[in-house]
């Protein structure tokens, strides 16, 4: 372990100092944060022998904005869109997770059709993410054409999220008791009509990768998890279920209506990257199945819940109805309230499982919301992985757990 | 050539002087043929890179360069004017006078390495007994660009980079040199131009040399540092390996070098198993044809398939590349050494000229 206490914060350490070296004649190097393959802002600290890697010390923080203090000044409808901005490849289903604890605290029901429509957005989020980290981790170990061809689809679902919510990225879509709108039914008619060109893309991805002889040279037993590692360092999600554990919290613990839906959970068996890529490419294939389903079977009704102490009144109402304009009036400004009290609320995610731990105080604000981002854990397990492996798989398992920075730091 | 001199010597009498020198004319022809020739490589160069990126936006379902100039032909040009007039930045710790001299060495081969290319039927501009050798020296003290680069920046990547070129160069070479011998046992010569005469009656990459062909094509995407072996600029590990202190011209020089090596071992490859100038029936419309349209067919070919590697295939980790050329490559092509040797002493008297010279 280095000594971080005998020099100043803004100096170099003097193992980093030009030329360092150990007694044995290690190299150390900075891995990022300017670097192609540090997938945002990751700073890791390698110490090399030759090629071999003896240790990684990732350095985080780089991109710490303080959601979580800052949440504590906004009211509770003012604090989704710091959701977005966390696991920025998948927003909607941060939001989820938010949405989902001020529901239980508040005792909220969403309508059927509110929750096909969250469930469809949580889908799209999924695909979205795993298409980035598929064809970023082919990017990774060397492959250049993969990312070109999956940017494609993934603009097209983000202009799925602009239509629906108004925003490509930041989409600030959900709300406590539904989503913010309906979706226009030009959007859900292309939705179905992407559902069905989409496993092509994945068959011609694949086709690049899944056989590939140099792919699997470089991703078979390559960062190899067990599962009491797994569980020792709170791995969730893909990298769990790599290890041949049947834990998806769509399965494990049913939030709204994944329970109605029929798809599987695709496990893997060595825990390596490989099987990751593998559980994603089917993960995707799964979730372009709950998306067709949702589309298909999208019940009637209204897609937000019409409790207007927490939500508010549709504006053709308010032109007409005193009662509508004050609770308009009254949430726009004072926010609602939500009961004292404690509650954890988790989704999958489709980096693992993100939680939202929400602490009321009674008022319009929340007393303390701590986040817990798959992804934080996931880096944990960056050095017992890399560790012993050489120089280019470093990058190659930073890209297979999958981390985002915007949740890393939050 | 024999026209150059000629020209020279007589054009003082002329001006009323005596005739020059034969040693004065062969000087001055010479050097003016180096410096078109050179000149017309370099601007090919710019087509090549063109053609590259277009095929790679192809594979890739985009469109390419092509806003500067009609279709984006002079999108290269606009590249190199951009790298010419940036600030060259030289770190402070770097050995400057090594740091400048890497890139001017890397470029200096390349074009040295194309004087002994024939286009057409002695149009060479160097036609030397021992061209294949000289090719084989050339491209090995390339990698002296590359190691000189990488050490001189003083950056760690560069260096770690330079490591891994000095070895990976150097393995991939030992089996260019045993298919060189391979072609050498077939055409009895290493004259480039004698190589490609003794294919008349059948190109070698036709003949039993077919594995020596493949070998001989990874084994020069290995040399020249393109996908699955750009281990020395690999991105996603080394960020821009030995390039990436280089800016400006010194930048230029090593990316213009880069590719010419890229051209030239297309060349090379067309000359030694695609017949170089001749035709692939020696009938009348195709023999008609210029011999140099079709070393450049050829070459097209061949770069065609250098630029669609890039675009398919992963990177090879540093241990599995050097298991690539060692263990496959190496007793391949060492085999095939004997192979051939056998073949031509027992079985061609016997066929005669019937396939594979």
């Amino acid at each position: 372990m280095q000594d971080y206490t005998s020099f100043r914060p803004d100096e170099t350490p003097p193992w980093l100092r030009d030329g360092a070296q150990s007694e044995d004649g290690r190299i150390t190097i900075n891995f990022g944060p300017q670097h192609p393959a540090a997938h945002g802002v990751l700073r890791l600290v390698l110490e090399l022998d030759g090629e071999l890697v003896t240790r990684v010390d990732p350095h985080i923080g780089l991109l710490h904005r303080g959601t979580e203090k800052l949440m504590e000044s906004k009211t509770y409808l003012q604090n989704i869109p710091y959701f977005d901005r966390l696991d920025y490849v998948s927003p909607m289903n941060q939001e989820h997770a938010y949405c989902l604890a001020i529901e239980k605290l508040l005792g909220l029901e969403v309508p059927k059709r509110g929750q096909y429509v969250r469930v469809l957005f949580c889908e799209v989020g999924r695909i979205l993410s795993h298409l980035l980290q598929v064809t970023t981790q082919a990017m990774d170990v060397g492959a250049l054409t993969p990312p070109l061809w999956g940017f494609e689809a993934r603009e097209d679902l983000m202009q799925f999220y602009e239509r629906a919510s108004g925003s490509r990225l930041h989409a600030n879509y959900f709300r406590p008791g539904g989503v913010h709108q309906d979706l226009p039914p030009k959007l859900i008619e292309d939705m179905i009509e992407f559902c069905g060109r989409f496993p092509k893309l994945l068959d011609d991805i694949e086709s690049l990768l899944t056989e590939n002889r140099i792919f699997k040279q470089r991703n078979v037993e390559i960062g190899v998890l067990t599962r009491e590692m797994a569980e020792t360092y709170g791995l969730t999600g893909v990298l769990l279920r790599s290890t041949g554990v049947a834990w998806d919290l769509r399965r494990a613990q049913p939030y709204e209506c994944y329970s109605e839906l029929d798809f599987q959970i695709p496990i893997g068996k060595n825990g390596d990257n490989y099987d990751r890529y593998c559980l994603r490419v089917e993960e995707m294939r799964q979730s372009n199945k709950i998306m067709l389903h949702c589309l298909q079977n999208l019940p009637e009704g209204p897609v937000v819940s019409t409790d207007h102490k927490v939500v508010p009144p549709r504006r053709a109402v308010m032109k007409s109805s005193m009662e509508a304009l004050i609770h308009h009036f009254k949430l726009y400004t004072e926010g609602f309230k939500v009961p004292e009290g404690e509650v954890y609320a988790a989704v999958e995610a489709p980096k693992g499982e993100f939680g939202v731990y929400l602490v009321s105080d009674g008022t319009n604000k929340p007393y303390r919301c701590k986040i817990r981002a798959p992804s934080y854990a996931s880096l944990q397990a960056l050095e017992p992985l890399a560790v012993g492996h050489m120089l280019a798989d470093v990058s190659s398992i930073i890209g297979s757990i999958d981390v985002v920075f915007g949740e890393v730091d939050r | 050539m024999g026209v150059l001199i000629h020209f020279f010597t007589t054009l003082p009498v002329y001006f009323g002087l005596d005739p020059m020198g034969y040693a004065w004319a062969w000087t001055i022809s010479q050097t003016l043929l180096i410096v078109v020739y050179a000149g017309l490589v370099m601007v090919s160069v710019a087509f090549w890179i063109l053609a590259d990126r277009k095929i790679w936006a192809a594979v890739q379902m985009r469109r390419g360069p092509n806003v500067v100039g009609a279709f984006g032909l002079l999108q290269t040009f606009a590249d190199a004017m951009k790298f010419m007039f940036k600030e060259p930045i030289i770190p402070a710790a770097a050995n400057k006078a090594i740091f400048l001299l890497a890139p001017i060495i890397s470029a200096t081969l390349a074009f040295a390495a194309w004087a002994v290319v024939p286009l057409d039927n002695g149009w060479v501009v160097a036609d030397i007994n021992v061209g294949v050798l000289y090719l084989f020296a050339i491209s090995s003290l390339g990698v002296y660009g590359v190691i000189m680069g990488g050490w001189a920046s003083n950056s760690k990547y560069g260096f770690l980079s330079a490591l891994r070129s000095a070895a990976q160069m150097v393995s991939y070479e030992v089996s260019i040199g045993f298919v060189i011998v391979t072609v050498l046992v077939f055409a009895g010569s290493l004259n480039l131009s004698q190589i490609v005469r003794a294919q008349a009656h059948g190109w070698y990459v036709f003949s039993i040399l077919f594995p020596m062909f493949v070998v001989m094509f990874i084994s020069s995407l290995a040399e020249t540092q393109r996908p699955p072996f750009d281990l020395l600029e690999a991105e996603s590990e080394l960020v821009a390996g030995f390039m990436v202190e280089y800016s400006s011209t010194p930048f230029l020089l090593y990316f213009l070098g880069e590719y010419m090596n890229i051209i030239m071992l297309c060349a090379l490859m067309s000359i030694m198993f695609l017949g170089g100038w001749l035709p692939p029936v020696d009938i009348f419309p195709l023999n008609a044809v210029p011999g140099i349209l079709w070393l450049l067919l050829k070459i097209i070919v061949m770069f065609f398939m250098v630029s669609m590697v890039k675009a398919f295939v992963p990177r090879y980790r540093y241990d599995q590349l050097m298991r690539l050329g060692w263990k496959v490559l190496l007793p391949l092509s060492m085999a095939w050494v004997v192979i051939a040797g056998a073949w031509v002493v027992f079985v061609r008297p016997a066929l005669a000229h019937v396939f594979g010279g």
